[in-house]
């Protein structure tokens, strides 16, 4: 169908590699969203000042430096820890770091900061006499969490959730620069090698944008879910 | 450079007078990019903007399209596409544009301005499409030309809807120019790449980098705080 010079197979592998990198990271950053958002909003100072500065930090540092830093750091704090634990315990420990790792680890850091955000805005619109309800009717402090706090904070949550993705995707491109091999990384390849940088660029950027137009579908479906009950006004 | 700070740089292996000066010089090539870019990319954007809001389909659809080619698609793809598309039009190399755009900086910039511009445009048609209709009611009213209630009405308060939005989207810039790094633009982070393989040491490399795009990124926020205050000037309570 879509050969592309031969290169068409290798394209689809990378855009493979390219949804991979982007639900793993989305993962993490959820994960670490809902830590983070969870200690903004404790009533430990300790928490709240990890908490401000992990999303302070994220916010200041541009996503390709931190990448580098993963990448190239990532690996000589592998080596100096294995060389350590080889020296003083005589374990032999190595560990390749490689850019999918390192892909995801920055993705998911970068984007649990913005997680955090959205999360904590989210919570805070859960009205305080929902929490106070389950608490008489003596729910736990989980089960509280579970069925009263989360699926009410998941409606406010979704279209911040749905505009971090968008953001998410697009920055999965920077991980080509870093040596994964992503659909990006296949089309920079070919085009250079082409000599015909549109022919490969153009259906990349095609891939990426049937990506955002389908995840806005999915999104605008999952807050219809997340809003049935919910009288809104029109 | 004074020989104190000279003499005190030398002790130091990797952060010697000349790599504070390649760093520099890293730092002036990212904020020319930044600042051009933003420039132009508004230029364009208000225009965009007005038309966006345009209610005949043939004015309001290619702009449509445009944010949403430039908006749906990375900045990576964007740069890649210009920076070695340009080359490759037909006979570009004959004409004077090639003396412009055969540096990377030029290609870089294009890619960043049109970049910025789709954000924007869709920053501005939300801030222009929330005016109060009570604000165009009035100034029809006084009988003002369409090109003066832009001017005069809508435009100034849509820019104070805008300007929190817009303090984001600059951010979100400076932060993207890092890729300008790739085209082979010894940007801050070009720099700080070149020093980080010179060394062999990563930390040492991009936490620097790292520290002063956060020290621009404050001085940003900082900034666009005072705009915001002096916009919203007379929003603020009386007291206090």
């Amino acid at each position: 169908m879509i050969d592309l010079k031969g290169y068409g197979p290798a394209l689809l592998d990378g855009a493979v590699v390219t949804i991979e990198l982007a639900l793993l990271s989305l993962a993490l950053a959820v994960i670490l969203g809902l830590i983070g958002a969870s200690a903004k909003l404790s009533k430990s100072r300790v928490a709240i000042g990890v908490a401000t500065t992990y999303t302070t930090l994220i916010r200041g540092v541009p996503d390709l430096v931190m990448m580098l830093l993963f990448y190239y750091g990532g690996q000589v704090a592998v080596n100096n820890l294995s060389d350590y634990l080889y020296d003083a315990y005589g374990v032999d420990f190595f560990f390749q770091f490689d850019p999918f790792i390192a892909g995801v680890l920055t993705i998911g850091l970068i984007f649990g900061a913005y997680m955090a955000e959205t999360f904590r805005g989210a919570f805070l619109a859960v009205e305080n006499g929902q929490i106070e309800a389950a608490r008489a009717y003596g729910f736990s402090r989980w089960r509280t969490f579970h069925r009263i706090i989360f699926p009410q904070m998941l409606r406010h949550a979704l279209p911040g959730i749905g505009n971090n993705w968008q953001v998410l995707l697009k920055t999965t491109a920077l991980v080509s620069i870093i040596g994964l091999t992503d659909m990006v990384r296949v089309a920079e390849e070919a085009a250079k090698a082409e000599r015909m940088p549109f022919h490969f660029f153009i259906p990349v950027a095609f891939v990426y944008l049937s990506l955002t137009a389908v995840s806005e579908l999915f999104i605008k479906w999952l807050t219809k879910r997340a809003n049935v009950g919910v009288v809104q006004g029109s | 450079m004074p020989d104190f700070i000279a003499e005190l740089l030398n002790r130091n292996d990797i952060f010697t007078a000349s790599t504070i000066m390649e760093y520099w010089g890293g730092m002036v090539t990212t904020v020319q990019l930044v600042f051009l870019s933003l420039i132009l990319g508004l230029v364009l954007a208000v225009p965009l903007a007005i038309m966006r809001t345009s209610k005949n389909p043939l004015i309001n659809g290619p702009v449509w399209f445009y944010t949403y080619l430039f908006r749906g698609t990375p900045l990576l793809i964007q740069l890649y596409i210009i920076y070695y598309g340009l080359a490759q039009i037909h006979g570009i190399q004959q004409t004077f544009w090639w003396d412009i755009f055969r540096e990377a900086f030029y290609p870089a910039l294009l890619a960043f301005t049109l970049n910025t511009a789709a954000y924007t445009a869709e920053i501005i048609r939300g801030a222009i499409v929330a005016t109060p209709s009570g604000e165009i009611e009035a100034a029809k009213a006084y009988g003002m030309s369409w090109a003066m209630r832009m001017r005069r009405i809508i435009l100034p308060s849509a820019a104070r809807r805008a300007v929190q939005a817009y303090s984001n989207e600059v951010i979100f810039m400076l932060h993207s120019s890092a890729i300008a790094s790739v085209v082979t633009l010894v940007d801050l982070t070009g720099a700080a790449r070149n020093i980080y393989s010179r060394f062999y040491a990563p930390f040492d490399a991009f936490i620097f980098v790292a520290l002063l795009y956060m020290a621009l990124t404050f001085l940003l926020v900082f900034a666009f705080r005072k705009l915001e205050n002096y916009l919203l000037q007379h929003q603020r309570p009386v007291s206090g």
